[in-house]
């Protein structure tokens, strides 16, 4: 172990940072989805490798870098609202598990659909926007960008969930599914926008993330469970505990990589979530049901 | 016995019914759960600008009834006629655009929204967003104040008592704009000077909102000071239909329902 408060810690903990909005911003997806429809879905970080692959063929074909990241975010919302009505509207009224199963497949069902539609190499945008140096620390603007552009994703929602009225009926549906239709709200549309803003969500962190990570089919398997372990950890289906969750987790992550090695990271956030989910099963923010 | 008299005439009518034209009109509804016949055969009407009460022993049917009318249950036969339409079977999204409204016996507000938000809310779905904004947040504030809540945009739910949150309820449905009012239990878990106020407040939202209501309710006496009419209903089936004062002196009402003390 090779923990000392210095220069190198104080960058892991800056990099902690800025890894934590992506990881908010995609907990966030994933905890709306499941507070409005109650459904999870396993295969969320593989809607974000469709929208990478998606935003990458749209760069290499011509379109400037920002158009393509706007394609990318329509293309994963469509997904999303279409995951909803061919996937999951079928088996709403059935069991959680079978749910829980038919997203798995989803998950296996894209995996296999890239790896044969895009072979298993590795793929980049080949975009480079260098680093900001400050004293002997180093901060990719990639990764600096995709922090700011998370959170200002995360606010727009969240003037979105307050300013308007579906966005209301979005905070409010999960309370009392049964007596919005009373008041003229037809669940099945508020479910649809639902899932098309989470698959929103998957597209902007694929945007912000093609500019970090290579593009390859399984890369939703190093994504995947680390958001639902911060949905978990914060509360399932709280948005706040989702987001203070996942600067939780991603500190643990970066420190623990600096203090130990790189591959022990990812664990020493495991242990913490295991010892936190053993103390407080629903989580630090999630209510007693 | 009195039933079967759907086209008889009203025998104290409301302020917006002198030509007892049916809004409502349940023909034949029969609603059955498996095996269980919840409701069975059973016809009404509703005139325009009525109060009609829906009263009945637990069990006789009156949720089932409102459920089927509010578009909660399918219908498993009958029909159920508003303003001149089927509706039967409809989602109850649609049926509300169409203008009925509902509360229920148990207040369900939502916790996480304010008051307001409550309310705009139906105001805004309700007329399927068809209104512009600041008109739902002038409907909802409006609403709000004729139940007698505060129209603020920051007052919550928290700390409101049974008949605040009944209040909260009626809020929520008249928002929708609706022409017909389906009142579930409005009275149930109020003391008595709460029940003569939210009776007098469903006879001046009949008064100035013209609008018509059916009322579920098991305290009688309030009850038969406000309705035009009452429907009995005992396991299912239609037991009377008629005047308030007539319903008391039925002897199968007074059997089933209403008990010994009130008959004498």
């Amino acid at each position: 172990m090779d923990c000392q408060l210095d220069i190198f810690f104080l960058e892991a903990v800056v990099n902690g940072l800025l890894l934590a909005g992506l990881l908010a911003l995609l907990a966030l997806g994933l905890n709306l989805i499941f507070g409005v429809i109650d459904v999870v879905w396993i295969c969320y970080a593989e809607l974000v490798m469709v929208g990478m692959y998606g935003i990458n063929y749209a760069y290499k074909g011509g379109m400037p870098f920002l158009v393509a990241a706007l394609f990318g975010i329509v293309l994963v919302a469509i997904a999303g609202a279409l995951l909803h009505f061919l996937v999951i509207r079928p088996v709403l009224e059935t069991p959680p598990i079978n749910q829980l199963l038919v997203t798995g497949g989803v998950l296996f069902l894209l995996q296999a659909a890239a790896t044969m539609a895009f072979g298993i190499e590795f793929k980049n945008l080949g975009i480079r926007l260098g680093s900001l140096n400050i004293i002997d620390m180093s901060f990719s603007w990639s990764r600096i960008l995709a922090f700011l552009f998370a959170l200002a994703g995360m606010l727009a929602l969240w003037l979105f969930l307050s300013r308007t009225f579906i966005g209301t009926a979005i905070r409010a549906i999960s309370q009392d599914r049964q007596i919005m239709p009373l008041m003229g709200v037809d669940s099945r549309k508020l479910y649809l926008v639902t899932s098309a803003i989470g698959g929103g969500l998957a597209g902007l962190a694929a945007a912000l993330m093609v500019l970090q990570y290579d593009i390859y089919p399984q890369i939703g398997l190093q994504f995947g469970p680390l958001i639902f372990m911060i949905c978990v950890l914060g509360g399932l289906g709280n948005m706040i505990g989702g987001f203070v969750a996942a600067f939780i987790i991603s500190q643990f992550i970066a420190v623990g990589s600096s203090c130990f090695h790189t591959e022990w990271g990812y664990a020493v956030a495991f242990l913490f979530f295991m010892v936190a989910i053993f103390i407080r099963p629903q989580g630090l923010f999630g209510s007693r049901t | 016995m009195q039933s079967g008299d759907r086209n008889g005439p009203p025998n104290r009518l409301g302020p917006h019914s002198a030509k007892s034209v049916a809004l409502l009109s349940v023909t034949g509804l029969t609603k059955t759960f498996g095996g269980f016949t919840a409701v069975s055969n059973v016809s009404f009407d509703v005139g325009e600008g009525e109060i009609v009460g829906l009263i009945g022993p637990n069990g006789s049917g009156k949720s089932t009834i409102f459920n089927c009318i509010a578009g909660m249950y399918v219908p498993s036969a009958g029909s159920v006629n508003f303003a001149g339409e089927e509706i039967g079977g409809l989602s109850a999204s649609r049926i509300c655009h169409k203008g009925i409204g509902r509360t229920y016996q148990i207040p369900r507000p939502f916790r996480n929204l304010t008051l307001l938000e409550n309310v705009a809310l139906s105001a805004w779905f309700g007329q399927h967003g068809k209104t512009v904004r600041a008109d739902c947040w002038r409907q909802a504030e409006e609403a709000l104040a004729m139940v007698g809540l505060p129209t603020d945009a920051r007052t919550t739910t928290d700390g409101l008592g049974a008949a605040a949150l009944k209040k909260l309820e009626l809020a929520r449905a008249l928002a929708t704009q609706p022409k017909l009012l389906l009142a579930d239990e409005s009275l149930n878990g109020l003391d008595h000077s709460e029940m003569e106020q939210a009776a007098d407040m469903l006879q001046r939202i009949r008064s100035e909102r013209g609008i018509t209501i059916v009322w579920v309710e098991h305290i009688m006496g309030v009850l038969m000071r406000v309705v035009d009419r009452v429907v009995v209903l005992d396991h299912g089936e239609k037991i009377f239909d008629g005047a308030p004062r007539a319903a008391q002196s039925d002897p199968r009402v007074v059997e089933v329902y209403l008990g010994a003390d009130v008959a004498a």
